[in-house]
């Protein structure tokens, strides 16, 4: 019970861990690909949670060891990603709209211009 | 009385009650994301995570991380993302099969990969010590900037401008990728 009551920084990593199953678990069965890439966001935005959450662990390790307030680099490193993301998220949408202009179609099966 | 215990004056709203609200919208919103058949449900489910997620950054004390996810996740990339889908027809999309016929060895990975999460965080449990001390959220921003930008301390001021180099390339691409003809 105490678990449950006490946040700690392992609530964050598991909550983290489970949405980055629900956007494997997207990108691996669905078919639609804008569905797909924003399940790529939602394994994005897991990777972002854990690193915000031991960016907040390791503000409070000794600062000998390099905490203290000023140890932000999961914090530098989520907005890092989040630029990534912008970036994936501008070339993945580009490159639907290419697909989409060739085949009429979103489905990520009837993606096979490259197999021979 | 003269050095008050900062916990007393400012109670944190990092509450169990807020961690588990927030938590379930996320969950409740993951789970709608990769289900709806619309992928206009998708990308509000999606919005609405995303939302939750900031609040989470708050609870977190990265106020500045919590704005970024907001103005830029869920006001900047998720608007691309509706509009991508107003410009493609989704009626033919919806009446189709929305599951791949590897559906079922998708699920099977993704619960290998869930089984692994589990024993790699019910081993490690005691890597993660319970309590930390409390920050101000006064300097977050400040201290951030200093990491992307000074020039004594900034670590990462490379990396920022790796990062414009980045963004001009997929603004290149996505104008390649999208246009009609060059």
């Amino acid at each position: 019970m105490d678990a449950m009551l006490h946040i700690s920084t392992l609530h964050y990593l598991v909550l983290g861990a489970a949405l980055f199953l629900l956007g494997v678990i997207g990108v691996l069965t669905r078919r639609n690909v804008v569905i797909v890439l924003m399940s790529i966001e939602l394994i994005l935005n897991a990777v972002n949670l854990n690193l915000v959450a031991l960016s907040r662990y390791w503000q409070g390790m000794p600062a000998r060891l390099g905490g203290g307030p000023q140890a932000l680099h999961g914090q530098v490193f989520a907005i890092f990603v989040i630029t990534d993301a912008a970036a994936e998220a501008a070339v993945g949408l580009g490159i639907l709209i290419a697909f989409f202009r060739n085949k009429e179609t979103v489905n990520v099966d009837e993606v096979n211009l490259l197999k021979w | 009385m003269a050095a008050m215990n900062p916990l007393v004056a400012n109670p944190p709203v990092a509450t169990p009650f807020f961690f588990y609200l927030l938590a379930g919208i996320m969950v409740v919103g993951g789970i709608l994301v990769i289900t709806r058949k619309n992928a206009v449900h998708s990308a509000i489910a999606l919005i609405t995570a995303l939302l939750a997620q900031a609040g989470l950054y708050l609870m977190l004390y990265a106020p500045f991380v919590a704005g970024v996810q907001i103005i830029l996740y869920a006001g900047g990339i998720m608007v691309l993302f509706l509009f991508v889908i107003m410009l493609i027809s989704i009626e033919r999309t919806i009446k189709e099969r929305q599951f791949n016929k590897q559906w079922l060895v998708g699920i099977v990975a993704a619960a290998a990969l869930g089984g692994l999460f589990i024993s790699v965080y019910t081993k490690g449990k005691s890597l993660f010590p319970e309590g930390h001390a409390l920050y101000p959220e006064a300097q977050n921003t400040q201290a951030i900037g200093a990491l992307l930008f000074d020039s004594r301390t900034g670590t990462y001021m490379f990396a920022f401008e790796i990062a414009s180099l980045l963004l001009l390339v997929a603004i290149i691409g996505a104008v390649v990728m999208a246009k009609k003809r060059i």
